[in-house]
């Protein structure tokens, strides 16, 4: 009996694979049978263990939210809180293990992409954390809209690149690190931040995010004696929701959501939807569904969260949508901005945007199950980043006194 | 027979090597692309090498990026592609390859892609981000009409890997010749000596060097032992600068390096 849950690349189904330069394919093999080997080895699995207990904060808790519940037709919610972690984010969990696999290999540069710079911080952490060099690439657009991140790797030591080409977000930023690599790949591993990309990244990624479902399956039936009707999750790449969603993909009972960014809405031309509005076809390396025009050039994503700001989707995540698996829905910037208010207000929890677009698809998922459902969450990263955004968003910022701190002397 | 493959061992007959020079098509607009084309092949290129612009060119460098880019802002269309092969081979004789990264190729369907290149008059692919590994529906459209195939070879690749790049490709096998990514380099990299005689170890018989060479001493230099000397971001630079008649010029000039006296 083969379960959904082992399925290990390079293909699920007719999507991942590897299509990069040849440049890189003995990089990829080398990484690949360094990961096989780390997976069985108790020495690593032992490092990464004591590194999640006593720098990341895992496990992470699970908060059960009733009042916000209130506005989601009364069923249980329950939130994964990965917010909590170190660096405010899920991204460190599989931040920890690549880092400790490129030290096996012997690489003294880490390089990472970075939309809402989420990743990036988690990157230079680890980099300051085991005295390597980090560089940073991210989109110009991003660097404005997360200044607030960029100043964190900057502290943490790393270097950050801003990227001018394209569409100046993470599509471009993720070109340019795979440049980096493909002419520095014998000092440099290239600590790629989601389920994408080439084999074995997508298979690595979710195998470190793992922990996230596992701990929140046995968290849940602790304090409800049963497993959730349905867990949800927001996917740009899709790094967090394939984190949740693994230790589920056998519990038959279990639903499992993905909420895609959908911008100014899914019919517009402003959206992030992949699933949605895409069709299969090549993107950094991997085979899976992508935003394109007829002649399969990438078009431009659109989100007012920059870690979803993403036109393509990790090959799992196309493959467990045709399966039928998993169910991926389009939820727009305003949804995702009034949920992020509404579980501010009712929780005194500040989410993310990027998880702010599952709080919003699990308010209408809410309200189709009933009171008698529980509702797993998965809150990827806390809201700091981005008060700057829904400071302007909801108008409450005091426009002279930011200008004020703008041509304040250090 | 490929006729790539031929044209490459008529020039090492002749005691020297061939050279293979790029430049994409719709930059700075369709028109001027094809003139431009024509004119390296009446200044001494022996096979043409044509981008396709691509949204997300992983294996270029800032030059080619640049005019890839504008080609796209300026409305090239994947049938902009067929159209420029069709003209330049009514022009000139030289075999034509196309380069283009694999999903502009999935997307039009592998099939019809080809049987369009063919009707076009094209040659074969150049395939930067497509390994024989993921190859599957390109072998075989490309057995079907008889296109040539072009796969890279690495620095890093492992000898079974050059053996495959070899058995799989026709017309030649792209010799990366330092690891990165196009553009101009003062010097090519020693790797590409090396990795040229391993290749020759497991059976080539047509491998041209490309990534970095900007100079006739460096095409000089690459063909002492190479079977091809392949330039993109100095023609394209010239193109960007000074238009068809410059890169006329340095077409010219680096042609000047596939002479065997060094005068």
């Amino acid at each position: 009996m083969t379960h959904l849950r082992d399925e290990q690349g390079p293909y699920f189904g007719e999507y991942g694979g590897r299509f990069v330069p040849e440049s890189l394919i003995a990089a990829l093999d080398e990484l690949d049978a360094a990961y096989r080997a780390a997976k069985t080895d108790p020495a690593f699995q032992a490092e990464l263990a004591q590194l999640h207990a006593t720098y990341t904060g895992r496990p992470s808790i699970i908060t059960e939210v009733p009042r916000f519940a209130e506005h989601a037709g009364g069923a249980r919610i329950i939130l994964k809180r990965e917010d909590l972690n170190h660096t405010g984010s899920h991204k460190i969990n599989n931040v920890l293990g690549q880092a400790l696999l490129a030290k096996r290999l012997g690489k003294t540069r880490l390089i990472a992409e970075t939309g809402a710079g989420q990743h990036g911080v988690a990157t230079a952490t680890a980099a300051a954390l085991f005295g390597m060099e980090c560089v940073v690439y991210m989109g110009e657009v991003d660097t404005e809209r997360q200044a607030l991140n960029v100043a964190r790797m900057r502290l943490l030591g790393a270097t950050v690149i801003p990227v001018k080409t394209g569409s100046r977000t993470l599509k471009d930023a993720i070109n340019d690190a795979l440049r980096d690599w493909v002419a520095n790949v014998q000092t440099t591993h290239y600590l790629l931040g989601t389920v994408a990309g080439p084999h074995p990244f997508p298979v690595m990624v979710r195998d470190f995010h793992k922990i996230i479902g596992e701990e929140a399956r046995q968290q849940v039936l602790d304090l409800t004696g049963r497993l959730p009707d349905a867990v949800t999750a927001c996917v740009g790449g899709g790094s967090n929701a394939m984190g949740i969603f693994h230790a589920f993909l056998d519990d038959p009972g279990v639903a499992l959501y993905g909420y895609e960014a959908a911008g100014e809405g899914h019919l517009t031309e402003k959206h992030a939807a992949t699933l949605t509005r895409g069709r299969p076809g090549v993107l950094h390396g991997a085979r899976s569904y992508l935003l394109q025009d007829d002649d399969g050039q990438t078009i431009e994503s659109h989100s007012i969260s920059a870690g979803l700001d993403y036109p393509g989707v990790g090959p799992e995540h196309a493959w467990l949508n045709d399966i039928g698996r998993a169910t991926y829905l389009p939820v727009t910037d305003d949804e995702a901005m009034q949920a992020l208010r509404l579980l501010s207000l009712t929780e005194g929890i500040i989410p993310a945007i990027e998880s702010a677009h599952a709080l919003a698809g699990t308010i209408k998922l809410g309200k189709e199950l009933g009171p008698e459902a529980i509702v797993l969450v998965n809150l990827s990263g806390r809201g700091d980043k981005d008060m700057e955004t829904a400071g302007k968003y909801f108008d409450i910022l005091d426009a002279e006194v930011l200008a004020a701190d703008d041509s304040a002397p250090l | 027979m490929s006729a790539v493959e031929d044209v490459i061992a008529a020039r090492k007959a002749a005691g020297s090597g061939a050279f293979v020079g790029y430049l994409p098509v719709g930059f700075p607009d369709l028109a001027t692309s094809i003139e431009a084309a024509v004119a390296l092949v009446e200044n001494g290129v022996d096979v043409l090498e044509l981008g396709l612009p691509y949204s997300d060119p992983v294996m270029d460098g800032t030059v080619i990026q640049k005019a890839t880019q504008a080609a796209l802002a300026g409305g090239f269309r994947l049938a902009h592609g067929f159209e420029a092969v069709a003209a330049i081979t009514a022009r000139v004789s030289a075999p034509v390859l196309v380069m283009t990264y694999w999903n502009p190729v999935l997307q039009y369907g592998v099939d019809r892609f080809a049987d369009d290149l063919v009707a076009a008059g094209g040659a074969g692919l150049i395939t930067p981000d497509l390994v024989p590994d993921e190859a599957g529906p390109w072998l075989a459209a490309s057995d079907r009409t008889g296109l040539d195939r072009v796969f890279l070879a690495a620095p890093s690749s492992t000898d079974a890997r050059l053996a495959q790049a070899v058995a799989t490709s026709r017309g030649f096998v792209y010799a990366v010749s330092t690891m990165g990514i196009t553009g101009a380099r003062s010097d090519v990299d020693s790797a590409a000596r090396g990795l040229v005689a391993r290749l020759r170890d497991v059976g080539a018989t047509s491998t041209c060097v490309g990534v970095g060479i900007s100079s006739a001493e460096q095409v000089r230099e690459v063909l002492g032992y190479a079977d091809g000397a392949i330039v993109g971001s100095a023609l394209v630079t010239a193109l960007a600068d000074g238009g068809v008649g410059a890169v006329a010029r340095t077409a010219g000039a680096l042609a000047a390096g596939t002479r065997l006296t060094t005068s």
